[in-house]
């Protein structure tokens, strides 16, 4: 087989596993920023969190993998609703400003945290060994963990969507969106619904987190360094929907990888200039509400 | 009235001040300013090097002259080169250090070594392995290793070996640099040709595509050279996951691809590789048989030493032998004039000295290759190149 097909075909396979990886931990933030109008810069805390608590179970106790993850899942969404219902709901409506400094400061308070609790080294992933190592089709070696992300992703993208369009919790999201104050004169409980939503958001960023660990690595700086990765997805996809961050991701995820194939050399900043380039295109995003 | 009471007041001012003073170091406390990056991508290099550090200065803290203390004052640099100046001042102005030693990353101790020299004090690296930094100061030794001598020689052996093409991958900084222009040089002079060369981010945790572009390449032999830690771990599983070694390339290294506390996570993927290094945990000398009895004790027998932690304990010897030489009393010129003839026979890794005239270190490299011994994987000596000096500063007379 052509040698360029074949590495642009890996390159690309695990660009997607990257993007699904992005997907995951970003779709809350889109959903939760189009519902709520909030400005979440912490929602990286959330998949940090998720991370920390895959790899020390994995690492420290051994857990099965898809326990740990499953773990990470559910006690990243647990534990935001707390979060969500004695911080968060104080500013809904508030001043921007005010948004952006109550969820810059729990960026710098979660550092602190798991910098005291975990220490400062990164938290690698460690695979068992049924997840390690690679797959040789026809045409090229392929990573057995890149093929588990996108298998994952794939079918958590299509439950979410599924979710969405064909059920009434789905539709309850989708008007509280749409217009929050019609939604909440025919009856929705958009207080309730903002939890609920804000739960499965950060469970889903907490799974991403853990799952993506070995591709953005667990330390304490993790949910400010990787701010811009998870807001430049929100952005090109558009708040408000599940759809834009999956094709975001996409975009981000295989550029970024093709990029550092091809031309190593300058860094991110192919994905810097396709960002400016797609929201002077597009200002609200692909998917974005005009 | 008012005047006594301002006199009285002014009395108690006076003494309070006096009572919070910072004590001034009896005349026979060292105080030694260590520098390392507690935080960042090279944090788990960092704490093997204090672990070093620390052990030393704890089994030999007894054997000081009478009367002698030492105090060591840490400082976080963070990994970033602006915080690891600013640390530096703050030691020097603030702490009143005599000696600064540590360091692991080579920006942060090219921002540090302009001041040891402004400031007349004694620097004495512990890792950090840039070849011109000790060309920025009289005041800095170093005790660790510079990436020229060790890659010079494995790019050396690497043509040896008859591999005609090489491709180099390396983190895009200071080290990184070294060693790609080192091996490129050793393997070149060897008769090879070098077909690719590409350059990561230094905290970049996914190889995938620049493995791929190793791959594609189809190079004999394909030098990855990463700062060692977890970043170790995540290149070997790359190349694992891409079938490198399967595809007919061999991988090559220094040290730093397959340092001894990650080897079991690299687990068999990393066996038959050699790699050049100054210390490995295999090697059976009486002096490392010694060191690793003590580690054990103080750490336990689940913690791994690694160069770093040998580099960071020499480096207190050295310091240790420096203050009982001069009974603790001394000036800045007097510990470099030590420094700069110290020579240990008897160190974890095998004899070690310092060159008088490059203030670095002179070592054996060894050529080690991974292998199982009890069960487990270790990076097994196989050859020695005895007391090699950092071929850089030959091949770069200073002006």
């Amino acid at each position: 087989m052509n040698s360029a097909l074949s590495a642009a075909l890996s390159v690309g396979f695990h660009g997607l596993a990257f993007a699904m990886v992005l997907y995951l931990i970003s779709v809350g933030l889109s959903v939760t920023m189009g519902m709520m109008g909030f400005i979440n810069l912490a929602h990286g805390v959330f998949a940090m969190a998720g991370g920390y608590v895959m790899t020390g179970l994995i690492n420290d106790h051994g857990a099965p993998f898809a326990v740990a993850a499953t773990a990470a899942a559910v006690a990243v969404a647990l534990a935001s609703i707390p979060v969500e219902r004695l911080l968060y709901r104080r500013l809904y409506g508030g001043d921007e400003l005010d948004q952006v400094l109550l969820t810059m400061g729990l960026v710098f308070m979660s550092g602190a945290a798991a910098h005291y609790l975990r220490g400062p080294v990164q938290q690698p992933l460690r695979l068992p060994h049924s997840l390690g190592g690679g797959v040789e089709l026809g045409f090229g070696e392929f990573s057995l963990y890149d093929s588990l992300l996108i298998v994952c992703g794939a079918l958590l993208a299509t439950a979410l969507w599924l979710g969405l369009e064909r059920s009434r919790f789905g539709a309850q999201i989708r008007a509280a969106v749409d217009n929050l104050r019609m939604a909440q004169s025919v009856g929705i409980d958009t207080s309730r619904l903002f939890s609920l939503t804000f739960a499965l958001g950060s469970g889903l960023a907490g799974l991403g987190g853990g799952l993506g660990s070995n591709l953005i690595t667990i330390a304490p700086g993790y949910a400010l360094d990787n701010l811009v990765y998870f807001l430049i997805v929100v952005a090109i996809g558009g708040l408000g929907s599940i759809r834009g961050p999956f094709v975001a991701a996409m975009l981000i995820g295989v550029a970024d990888s093709a990029c550092d194939y091809l031309v190593p050399q300058f860094g991110a900043f192919f994905i810097y200039a396709m960002t400016m380039a797609l929201l002077l295109w597009r200002p609200r995003g692909l998917f974005g509400r005009a | 009235m008012l005047a006594k009471v301002r006199g009285l007041a002014s009395a108690l001012l006076y003494a309070v001040a006096l009572a919070a003073a910072p004590t001034p170091a009896s005349a026979q406390t060292v105080r030694i300013g260590v520098i390392n990056s507690y935080s960042g991508f090279v944090a788990q290099i960092a704490d093997e090097m204090q672990k070093g550090i620390d052990l030393y200065v704890k089994d030999h803290e007894k054997d000081l002259p009478p009367g002698v203390k030492v105090e060591l004052i840490r400082r976080d640099d963070t990994s970033k080169p602006d915080v690891g100046k600013r640390v530096a001042q703050e030691l020097i102005a603030r702490d009143n250090v005599q000696l600064l030693t540590g360091v692991i990353l080579s920006p942060v101790a090219a921002a540090v070594a302009p001041l040891t020299a402004e400031a007349k004090i004694p620097f004495v690296i512990t890792n950090a392995a840039g070849v011109a930094i000790p060309r920025l100061s009289p005041y800095v030794v170093r005790v660790s290793f510079t990436l020229w001598q060790e890659s010079d020689p494995i790019g050396k052996w690497a043509a040896q070996q008859g591999w005609k093409t090489a491709y180099t991958a390396v983190s895009d900084f200071i080290p990184g640099h070294d060693s790609e222009a080192a091996f490129i040089k050793g393997f070149t002079d060897g008769g090879g040709k070098i077909i690719g060369s590409v350059r990561f981010p230094p905290d970049n945790p996914d190889f995938t595509p620049f493995i791929q572009r190793v791959r594609d390449a189809k190079p004999d032999v394909a030098f990855l050279w990463v700062p060692a830690g977890p970043q170790a771990t995540a290149i070997m599983k790359a190349a694992q996951e891409l079938g490198l070694r399967q595809a007919g390339i061999h991988i090559t290294s220094t040290q730093d691809l397959l340092p001894d506390e990650e080897l079991p996570n690299i687990g068999d993927a990393a066996l038959g590789l050699v790699t050049s290094g100054t210390y490995s945990v295999a090697a059976q000398r009486p002096a490392n048989l010694a060191f690793l009895a003590a580690w054990k004790a103080a750490y336990g027998a689940k913690a791994i030493p690694d160069f770093a932690s040998v580099d960071g304990y020499d480096g207190m010897a050295m310091i240790f032998d420096m203050i009982e030489a001069t009974k603790g009393k001394f000036t800045a010129d007097q510990a470099m004039v030590f420094f700069k003839n110290w020579k240990d026979p008897n160190s974890p890794r095998g004899p070690i000295m310092i060159d008088p005239e490059t203030r670095d270190i002179v070592q054996n490299i060894y050529i080690r290759k991974v292998e199982k011994l009890g069960g487990k994987l270790a990076n097994v000596e196989i050859a020695t190149i005895p007391m090699v000096k950092d071929p850089w500063k030959a091949l770069h007379p200073a002006k």
